[in-house]
């Protein structure tokens, strides 16, 4: 996944940077333990929805920014789907230039905020990092993310937009997540006419629908979004590329292009017998529920059904995000039922240690066959078929292999599934002449994210089928490149 | 044409958009409106419906397209009171706006010439089956509508369904109006007096589980509308799932018409009343 830098800024040879290499010597920064996220008290949070990560103050992000040796060839960047110029926003702390930090981030991120709390550091920079071959903690590069974009958030002056002169060639975005927006956040600042098309009655797809608010509180989505619309971004909410407007409808309506990143819509069942019993849903329609229409909250008519024992089906991030949800609705027992081990599971490091601190237990190596019924066709149980681990399938991962004959009944009056998403259809099922995977993807170049369709780009989980913020908005990133050059040539 | 209008619409989004232009009582419970919604004016087909939703702190609710007018740029919305939200929306008057309108969702009605062709309508689900009736009428076929409700007071559209009808047969449980008896009885009455080549029936969900054992009886291809609890309407949630043919499909994006001998209307009925439970 290469990728041209665009950040230009705070290059590793300007003078304050040589300076500041030079203040401390590698034995001084190593010799530093890595920073502890400061957090809020298991027992407290389960009773609220508030930001279980507090950020880290000042001067722990001047001391940690300090650990980073400022390497000549930084391993950390080639890490980051968006090639994110790591030790210049990093050094830009440790002089104590909040601000600059900030717009470092910017050059190649249009969330910044979010992606200080949601990427899986552990799995992309934070995992070149230098100290991990000294065997040492990596510098905490996800912290300073956040630090940085939470000071600019918070900071009364807001850095000056240097406007780039508009080119008047119009684009349109289907989608408003990650994917659309990293897109629209690179496109405006080439001078593009950017119109964001969003089919919910909120801008932000899932990062506002999906992530609980103690991950991922939904102001810190909002002051991005408001961010893009000061540069200029439109955003037109309760419209549908395809169904409202069509693919023709845009190009008569003067849209030179289109980038597709409509999200993963469409939630996966397991298809055995009970799976339509009262009580039993989708992992999309529980958060969707509780976060994007405010179900169980003073003010909100959408309701949602509570358990006393909720099992969450599933052993990744929107399962431990279900599952944790699920106790701060009041849950007097919530689990996890994972058909692998604790080492399979594809969930953060950090959620199921959040999870297992606020005392969320697993049931792992069990797989639910059935679920069975009370007198009102609502759950009041399920089977598991209890598993061993096999040999290692094409994920690499032990695959689990069914113990004959062990079959337990457990017992639960709410199931939350949440074994992953299909592409939403409505924009593939629209466009006749669009290639669509068999998984019902949209095939794209991976280089330059076009479709079948030489003004239809596509990015995402609508190519992807199911993958993380970051990845969403480095595709974001390739497609804005490339429809700029094919534009920009013809 | 499309140009001026997109821009146009711009300068809506903000301002007139939702706008309920009409307002009219059919009966205590259940309310016209006519909605300014000039995109979803434009696209919609028979058998769309649209999300809706009043107030910001308010429900998500599916309501089927009754009617359009893409000059006027409205569409309109036949609701029925049921609980909190319905009441909210109902309470609406000219001039105040709908929070959200998204649509048209779902998939839209197959139209062609299949011959005679029973529309039976129960209550206020006669409401998303007038435009069908009328695609129906249009494309040549012999429309027999046929109306049912408890009483007279709850028959609504008679009017627009006559306009648009071969014969409209009207059922009423306590014989208030047209014939006394359940809507099954007015379409047996036609299966057995003529050649029927389809029936397509919209009402609540043991009204068409009944429509649909009675015409399976008799062999005649049927088609149900369904209206289940959904949330974003998008194929997002999966609220809406129902088993038909022994597979789980989703109204929203599959639907929201399904051949009404192959749906589980029971299961349909109990994730109905997933929320009327006491937890």
């Amino acid at each position: 996944m290469t990728q041209e830098n665009i950040s230009t800024s705070s290059p590793r040879d300007t003078k304050w940077r040589e300076e500041l290499r030079n203040k401390k010597t590698a034995r001084e920064r190593t010799s530093i333990p890595r920073v502890k996220m400061p957090e809020l008290d298991p027992s407290y949070r389960i009773t609220c929805n508030e930001e279980v990560n507090q950020g880290i103050s000042e001067v722990q992000a001047l001391t940690e920014s300090s650990r980073c040796l400022d390497c000549p060839d930084p391993q950390c960047v080639t890490g980051c789907p968006v090639s994110i110029n790591i030790p210049g926003f990093i050094k830009n702390i440790e002089r104590g230039e909040f601000m600059k930090a900030a717009a470092v981030l910017k050059e190649t991120s249009a969330l910044p905020g979010v992606c200080g709390r949601v990427c899986p550091q552990e799995r992309q920079c934070e995992s070149r990092c230098i100290y991990n071959k000294m065997k040492k903690e990596p510098v905490a590069i996800g912290y300073l993310e956040r630090f940085a974009a939470d000071h600019e958030r918070l900071s009364p002056s807001k850095p000056a937009l240097t406007k780039p002169t508009p080119n008047g060639i119009k684009v349109a975005v289907a989608g408003s997540g990650p994917a659309g927006l990293s897109f629209a956040g690179d496109m405006i600042k080439r001078g593009y006419d950017v119109t964001v098309f969003e089919a919910l009655h909120e801008i932000g797809g899932v990062l506002k629908y999906g992530i609980p608010e103690f991950r991922l509180p939904n102001s810190i989505v909002d002051t991005e979004i408001d961010s893009l619309a000061s540069q200029g971004v439109k955003f037109v909410k309760d419209c549908i590329i395809g169904k409202t407007l069509s693919y023709d409808g845009l190009k008569e309506s003067g849209f030179a292009a289109i980038f597709v990143a409509s999200g993963a819509g469409l939630p996966r069942f397991m298809g055995i017998p009970g799976e339509n019993l009262i009580g039993v849903m989708s992992s999309n329609e529980y958060l969707t529920r509780i976060n994007l229409m405010g179900a169980g909250h003073a003010g909100h008519d959408t309701p949602v059904l509570k358990g006393r024992s909720v099992a969450v089906i599933g052993g990744g991030n929107t399962a431990m995000d279900s599952v944790r949800t699920a106790l701060r609705m009041g849950a007097e027992k919530a689990f996890i039922v994972y058909r692998r081990g604790e080492e399979e599971m594809p969930a953060r490091a950090e959620e199921v240690h959040h999870a297992r601190q606020e005392g969320v237990q697993s049931m792992t190596l069990s797989n639910p066959v059935e679920y069975l019924a009370d007198e009102n066709g609502r759950v009041r149980a399920m089977r598991v078929q209890r598993m061993r681990l096999g040999e290692p399938d094409a994920s690499g991962r032990r695959s689990p292999v069914p113990i004959e004959g062990a079959i337990d009944e457990i017992e639960t009056d709410l199931v939350i599934v949440s074994v992953g998403v299909s592409p939403n259809p409505l924009i593939p099922n629209a466009i006749s002449d669009l290639e669509i995977s068999r998984r019902g993807t949209i095939v794209v170049n991976d280089d330059t994210m076009k479709s079948s369709l030489d003004d239809l780009y596509a990015g995402g989980d609508i190519v992807r089928g199911g993958a993380t913020v970051i990845l969403a908005m480095g595709d974001g990133r390739r497609a804005a490149k490339a429809m700029h050059e094919a534009l920009k040539s013809s | 044409m499309f140009h001026v209008y997109f821009v146009s619409l711009h300068i809506k989004v903000f301002e007139t958009m939702n706008k309920i232009i009409e307002k009219e009582h059919f009966s205590e419970h259940v309310v016209k409106l006519v909605v300014d919604a000039p995109m979803i004016a434009r696209s919609r087909r028979a058998g769309h419906f649209v999300i809706v939703r009043a107030g910001e702190g308010g429900e998500r609710i599916p309501l089927t397209i009754a009617d359009a007018d893409p000059s006027k740029g409205t569409i309109t919305l036949i609701v029925q009171e049921v609980g909190v939200s319905t009441r909210k929306i109902c309470a609406l008057e000219p001039g105040e706006s709908l929070t959200d309108v998204v649509g048209p969702l779902g998939q839209a009605t197959e139209i062609r010439n299949f011959g005679t062709v029973v529309c039976c309508g129960g209550g206020v689900g006669v409401a998303p089956l007038l435009p069908i009736i009328k695609a129906l009428k249009q494309a040549g076929n012999r429309v027999v509508s046929v109306l049912a409700a408890r009483n007279r007071d709850l028959i609504i559209l008679e009017e627009q369904v006559r306009e648009h009808s071969d014969e409209v047969i009207i059922m009423t449980d306590d014989g208030s109006q047209g014939r006394k008896g359940l809507v099954t009885d007015g379409v047996e009455s036609v299966i057995n007096r003529e050649n029927v080549d389809l029936v397509v029936t919209i009402g609540p969900a043991v009204m068409m589980k009944f429509v649909a054992l009675l015409t399976k009886k008799y062999n005649v291809p049927t088609m149900c509308s369904l209206n289940t609890i959904m949330v974003d309407g998008t194929g997002m949630c999966g609220a809406c799932r129902v088993t038909v043919d022994g597979k789980t499909r989703f109204v929203c994006i599959d639907g929201p018409e399904f051949d009404a001998h192959k749906v589980d209307f029971d299961e349909m009925m109990t994730r109905l009343r997933s929320y009327n439970l006491t937890k």
